[in-house]
C-alpha cells in the first residue's frame, strides 16, 4: 500500500468500525470484538505508516476543498506520527480495559459508550495528520462533541454540570479564541498550511504576532493551561477507561500537541525567539506546574489527584515548548510519549481500585497493595515515571527538557522543573507507602481486578519501562521534530540535532 | 421553448393556482402544486446553467421591447435565487401533503394550495422581473397569499399574527410604491436597467434621495430589518408549519435579494454607499438586530420563537455583508441566504414533525422528547449545528466569509461580534436540544408517552436539508463560487 492510501485509511477505518460497533451494538461479544478489530486494525496501519515516514516519506492528501486556500487537507510530519502511534496503540489496550471495566461495573448503554469512543479516536487520527490549521480545527471540536456523552455518561445531575463545563470551556475557548487566532492567521498570511520553520514570520507586526501567541494558548482549552484547565478535574466523573485513555492521552494529549504543532508549524522557533512580549508564556506553564501540583497534594479523591498532575504534565509539556529551542522541543515531545503511558497507567490502576474494591479516595487505600499486587504494582511504576526516576520514561523526557532550560539559561523553568519534582513525589509516595507499608482493613474481602483490566495495566507498565531503555523510535521522531523547528527541510533524513 | 424559460417560471404556479380552485380535490391539488412546484425547480436549475454559460438572459414580455414593455432579466444573481426559492418550495412539498391536512383540515387543503402557488409565483416574479413597477404586483400577490397562509394557522392567534402582518406589510409595499413613483416622476421610466441609466444624470436632486428612503424602507419592512420586524416572530410562530417553513427559507430572502437589486443595480453602489453613506446605517442595524435578537431568541420558551428570533439575526449577518459594500462581504451575504435558507428550513421542518406528533411548540411541553422521537430530533440538533457555525456544517463557511470580508476591511470589532454571537446561537439552540435530550418529561398537558417518531414522508424531507448542510459544509466549490460569481457581476456592473 503506499502512504497516501495508509493515511486515510487510519481515517476510514475507524471510521468504519464506528459504525459497525452501532451496527452490532444488540450483541455485546460481537460488538466488542469489531471494537478490538478495528483498533488492531488502526495500529497496524499507523505502524505500517510510520515506518514510511521514518524512511523519510511524508505523504499527503486533499480530502476537500472546503475553503479556499484551507482544504480539508491531511499531511504526515514526524509529531503527528508519534501523536498517532501512541492514541493508536494505547486504543487496543483500553479497549481490552474497557470491557473489563464496563462489564465489570455494569454500565448502562454501552453500545453508545463504545460508538463514541471510536469516533473520539478516528477524530484523534484526524488531529494528527491534520495538514492545516483549518483541518486540525474542525478534528478539534469533533473530539470535544464525541467525548461530551462520554462524560456526561452516568447522566446524573454532577454528570451534566460536569458536562456543560466541559462543553462551555473546551468550544468557548475554542471558538472565541482559538477559531479567532486562526481567521487572523489566514487574514495575514495567506494559507493556513503547516510548513518547518513557521509561515508567520515577517507576515504580521510584532503586537499582532504576541497577541497570536496569546489567543493560541488560551485557544487550545485542551492543553488545560491554568486558569482554563476546570473542565479536566470536572470530566472525571466519567467512567474510568475514558479518563484513561481521553483524559490522559487523546484529548488532552491533542492539546499539547496542537500547541507544539502552532509553535513549531505556524510560528517557527526562530521567530517566537525574536518576538517580543512572548516571555509570559514560561511563567503561566511554570505556574501551572506548581499550582497544580499543590492542588494535587491536597486532594483525596484519586482521580481528582490524578487531574490535577496531569494538569501539571502538561504544562511540563508548553513550558518546554515555550523555551523556543530544539532540544526543550525534543523534551517536549518525548514528554507526549511518556507521560501518555504513565498517566494511562495511574488511570487503569485508579478504575482497578474502584472495579475490586469501589474505592475512591486515597485514605481508604491502606493496605491495598497487599491484595491487589499487580494493580498497586503498576501504580508505582506510573508514579515513577510521573516524578521522572530512572528506570522510566518520564525520566527522559525530563532530562530534554532540562537541557533546554539549562541550554537557555532558564532559572525560573530550572527552578520549576527541580520543585515539580520534589511535589510530584510529595502526591504520589505517600499513596505507594498506604499501599504496601499500612495493614489492611479486616473487612477486605476483595482481589485484584478482572483479568482484561490487570492484563491492560501491565501492559502500560511495562511500556512504561520499555520506553527507558528503548526509546530509539521516540527518540528518532522528536529529532525530526526538533529538525522541522529550526526551519530545515522537513524531508530530510532525521540525524542529531547539533 | 427554453427562451419562454424566464417568464414560464412565475407562469407555472401562476396558472395552477386557480386550477386547484377549480378541481378541490385534496390529494388531486397536491399533485398539481407538486408537479407546479418541481417544475420550477428544474427551470431555475436550467437558467442558472444557461446564464453561468451564455451571461445574462434578457425577455420581452409579449415582444413589447424594453423599457416601453416589461422586461425580464435573468443574471447570476437572481438565478442564484430563483434556485434557492424553488428548492426550499420543492424540498417541503411531500412534507405538506401529510403535514397541510392534519393542520387545517382536509377542507382547507385546496385553499392552502391556491395561496402557496400564489405566493410562490409573486416571490418568484419578483426575483426575475426586471421591471421596478412589476416588483410591486408581485411583492402584493406574495403578500396577500402570505397573509390568508398565515391565518390558516390552528392557533386563534394565527389571526392576530396574520392581521399584523397585514397591516405593516401594506406600510412597506405602500412605500415602495411611493418610492417607486418619485422614481417615475424623475426619469419617466420603470425598467431598471433604464432607471440606472437615468438617475446618474439627477441624483443629486433630493426626490432621488427621498425615493430611496422610500424604496429601501419599504423593503426593509417586509425584510423584517430590526426595528422593523415586529410582524416576523409572531407569523412565523403561529403560521401553519408548511408557511413557517416556506416564509423562513424564501420570503426574506427575496426581500433582500430586492434590497440588493435596489441599491447596486438601479441606484448604484457609488450613490448607495458615497452619497446616501448607507453603509454605516445598515451596519448599526445589523449589529443591532444579531445582538439583541440572538439575546430575545435566548430568552424565549417557544422553540418556533426561539427561531423566529434567529432568522431576525440572521439577516443581521446577511446586512452586515452589505453594509461592507465589498465584494467579499457581498459574497458572504448571498452564501448566507443560501446556507440560512437550508439550516432554517431543516429546523422549521424538524418543528413541523414535533407539532405533528405532540402538538405543541412549546419547550416545558417538549422535555424529553428526543428519546421518543430520535431521529427528528437529531435532525434539529444538526441542523441547530449549523445555525451556531460549527465547523463541516454550511453555517460555518457563511461565518467564515464573512468573518473574512469584515477582516479584509479592518473592522475587527465586527468580526468579534460574530464570534460571539455564534455563543448566543450555542446558548439558544442548546437550550431546546438539553430539553429535548437531557430533561426528564414534565407531567403536563401533553403525555409523551404515547408519541411515536414522525412519519417518513415529513423525515425524509428534513433530512435532505440535514444532508445539504452538511454536504455544503464540506464542498463548497457549488455554493460559494456561485455566490463569488454573483457578487462580482453585481458590483462590477454597479457604477
Amino acid at each position: 500500500m503506499t502512504a497516501e492510501t495508509l493515511l486515510w485509511l487510519t481515517l476510514a477505518v475507524p471510521a468504519a468500525g464506528t459504525l459497525g460497533i452501532w451496527a452490532t451494538g444488540k450483541v455485546a461479544n460481537l460488538r466488542e470484538g469489531v471494537t478490538l478489530v478495528t483498533a488492531v486494525a488502526l495500529c497496524v496501519l499507523v505502524a505500517l505508516l510510520a515506518e514510511k515516514v521514518l524512511g523519510g516519506a511524508r505523504p499527503a492528501l486533499t480530502l476537500v476543498k472546503t475553503l479556499p486556500d484551507a482544504p480539508l487537507h491531511l499531511a504526515v510530519e514526524p509529531l503527528g506520527m508519534l501523536f498517532a502511534l501512541i492514541a493508536s496503540f494505547l486504543w487496543i489496550i483500553n479497549s481490552i480495559y474497557s470491557i473489563g471495566y464496563m462489564r465489570g461495573n455494569k454500565e448502562a448503554h454501552q453500545t453508545r459508550f463504545y460508538v463514541c469512543f471510536a469516533i473520539a479516536i478516528a477524530s484523534t487520527m484526524g488531529i494528527a495528520f491534520a495538514g492545516n490549521l483549518f483541518t486540525l480545527f474542525v478534528f478539534y471540536e469533533v473530539l470535544t462533541l464525541s467525548t461530551y456523552p462520554l462524560v456526561t455518561h452516568k447522566g446524573n445531575n454532577e454528570a451534566q454540570r460536569a458536562g456543560w463545563i466541559y462543553l462551555g470551556i473546551l468550544l468557548g475557548t475554542s471558538i472565541c479564541l482559538l477559531l479567532t487566532a486562526i481567521i487572523v492567521t489566514y487574514v495575514q498570511v495567506g494559507t493556513l498550511d503547516f510548513r518547518a520553520g513557521g509561515i508567520l514570520a515577517g507576515k504580521a507586526p510584532d503586537w499582532l504576532g504576541a497577541l497570536l501567541l496569546l489567543l493560541f494558548m488560551y485557544g487550545i482549552g485542551k492543553a488545560a493551561l491554568m486558569p482554563i484547565h476546570p473542565w479536566l478535574p470536572a470530566a472525571m466523573v466519567a467512567p474510568t477507561p475514558v479518563s484513561a485513555l481521553l483524559h490522559a492521552v487523546a484529548v488532552v494529549k491533542a492539546g499539547v500537541f496542537t500547541v507544539v504543532k502552532v509553535i513549531v508549524y505556524i510560528f517557527g522557533v526562530g521567530y517566537l525567539a525574536e518576538l517580543p512580549w512572548t516571555e509570559w508564556l514560561v511563567y503561566v506553564a511554570g505556574g501551572t506546574v506548581l499550582l497544580a501540583s499543590i492542588v494535587a497534594l491536597t486532594a483525596d479523591n484519586l482521580k481528582r489527584r490524578l487531574a490535577y498532575s496531569t494538569i501539571s504534565q502538561l504544562s511540563y509539556v508548553i513550558m518546554a515548548a515555550a523555551l523556543f529551542t530544539p532540544v526543550a522541543i525534543m523534551g517536549a515531545v518525548l514528554h507526549i510519549a511518556a507521560h501518555a503511558f504513565g498517566k494511562i497507567t495511574l488511570f487503569f490502576a485508579a478504575g482497578s481500585i474502584y472495579t475490586a474494591a469501589h474505592k475512591t479516595e486515597v485514605s481508604q487505600l491502606d493496605g491495598i497493595g497487599r491484595l491487589m499486587p499487580w494493580t498497586m504494582g503498576a501504580f508505582a511504576i506510573g508514579a515513577v515515571s510521573m516524578i521522572g526516576l530512572p528506570p522510566s520514561a518520564g525520566f527522559i523526557s525530563k532530562w530534554y527538557i532540562l537541557m533546554g532550560a539549562m541550554e537557555t539559561e532558564h532559572v525560573f523553568a530550572i527552578v520549576v522543573l527541580i520543585v515539580s519534582t520534589l511535589l510530584n513525589a510529595g502526591y504520589f509516595l505517600p499513596v505507594i507507602y498506604r499501599a504496601f507499608f499500612r495493614a489492611p482493613p479486616a473487612d477486605a474481602r476483595h482481589g485484584e481486578a478482572p483479568l482484561p483490566i490487570v492484563i491492560a495495566l501491565t501492559v502500560t507498565a511495562a511500556g512504561t519501562i520499555v520506553l527507558f531503555f528503548l526509546p530509539d523510535l521516540p527518540l528518532a521522531l522528536a529529532e525530526a521534530v526538533a529538525q522541522a523547528a529550526t526551519g530545515s527541510s522537513p524531508g530530510a533524513a532525521p540525524g542529531s540535532v547539533k | 421553448m427554453a427562451e419562454h424559460f424566464p417568464v414560464l417560471i412565475v407562469l407555472l404556479p401562476l396558472i395552477a393556482a386557480p386550477l386547484c380552485v377549480a378541481l378541490r380535490h385534496g390529494g388531486g391539488t397536491w399533485l398539481l402544486a407538486t408537479l407546479a412546484t418541481w417544475g420550477s425547480f428544474a427551470i431555475s436549475i436550467a437558467l442558472l446553467a444557461q446564464v453561468l454559460e451564455d451571461g445574462t438572459i434578457k425577455y420581452q414580455l409579449g415582444n413589447w421591447v424594453a423599457p416601453w414593455g416589461i422586461e425580464y432579466v435573468v443574471d447570476e444573481l437572481n438565478a442564484y435565487i430563483l434556485l434557492v426559492v424553488t428548492a426550499i418550495a420543492s424540498v417541503i412539498m411531500p412534507f405538506a401533503a401529510r403535514s397541510v391536512p392534519a393542520e387545517m383540515g382536509q377542507r382547507g387543503v385546496y385553499l392552502f394550495y391556491t395561496m402557496y402557488l400564489l405566493c410562490l409565483s409573486g416571490l418568484l416574479g419578483m426575483t426575475v422581473t426586471g421591471d421596478a413597477f412589476n416588483v410591486f404586483v408581485f411583492l402584493e400577490i406574495s403578500s396577500l397569499s402570505s397573509y390568508a397562509l398565515i391565518s390558516l394557522g390552528r392557533n386563534r392567534k394565527a389571526l392576530h399574527a396574520a392581521y399584523q402582518y397585514l397591516v405593516l406589510g401594506t406600510i412597506g409595499a405602500t412605500f415602495f410604491l411611493i418610492g417607486v413613483g418619485l422614481l417615475y416622476l424623475m426619469t419617466g421610466t420603470l425598467n431598471m436597467a433604464d432607471l440606472a441609466a437615468r438617475i446618474d444624470k439627477v441624483e443629486d436632486s433630493r426626490i432621488i434621495y427621498t425615493a430611496f428612503g422610500f424604496i429601501v424602507l419599504g423593503i426593509g419592512l417586509k425584510l423584517a430589518v430590526f426595528p422593523l420586524h415586529a410582524w416576523l416572530p409572531n407569523a412565523y410562530t403561529y403560521a401553519p408549519s408548511v408557511v413557517s417553513i416556506f416564509l423562513a427559507g424564501t420570503a426574506t430572502k427575496v426581500s433582500l435579494y430586492l434590497l440588493l437589486r435596489f441599491i447596486y443595480s438601479v441606484f448604484g453602489h457609488s450613490f448607495t454607499f458615497d452619497k446616501v453613506v448607507a453603509g454605516p446605517l445598515i451596519l448599526v442595524l445589523a449589529v443591532a438586530a444579531i445582538v439583541i435578537c440572538s439575546l430575545v431568541a435566548v430568552w424565549q420558551r417557544n422553540i418556533k420563537r426561539i427561531l423566529a428570533f434567529s432568522s431576525v439575526a440572521q439577516i443581521g449577518y446577511m446586512l452586515l455583508g452589505v453594509s461592507l459594500g465589498t465584494v467579499m462581504g457581498l459574497q458572504a451575504t448571498l452564501l448566507h441566504i443560501f446556507n440560512h435558507a437550508m439550516m432554517k428550513a431543516g429546523l422549521f421542518l424538524a418543528c413541523g414533525c414535533i407539532l405533528y406528533r405532540v402538538g405543541s411548540m412549546k419547550l416545558v411541553d417538549l422535555q424529553g422528547v428526543g428519546r421518543r422521537m430520535p431521529w427528528t430530533m437529531m435532525a434539529f440538533t444538526l441542523c441547530g449545528l449549523s445555525l451556531i457555525g460549527v465547523p463541516l456544517t454550511a453555517g460555518f463557511i457563511s461565518k467564515w466569509y464573512l468573518v473574512t470580508a469584515t477582516l479584509e476591511r479592518g473592522w475587527w470589532a465586527a468580526a468579534v461580534l460574530i464570534v460571539l454571537a455564534s455563543l448566543l446561537a450555542l446558548v439558544y439552540v442548546g437550550k431546546v436540544v438539553q430539553a429535548a435530550f437531557f430533561k426528564e418529561p414534565e407531567t403536563g398537558v401533553v403525555n409523551l408517552a404515547e408519541v411515536r417518531e414522525a412519519p417518513l414522508s415529513l423525515l425524509i424531507p428534513t433530512w435532505i436539508l440535514v444532508f445539504a448542510n452538511l454536504y455544503f459544509g464540506i464542498e463548497t466549490d457549488i455554493s460559494a463560487d456561485i455566490a463569488g460569481q454573483a457578487a462580482k457581476q453585481l458590483i462590477g456592473a454597479s457604477r
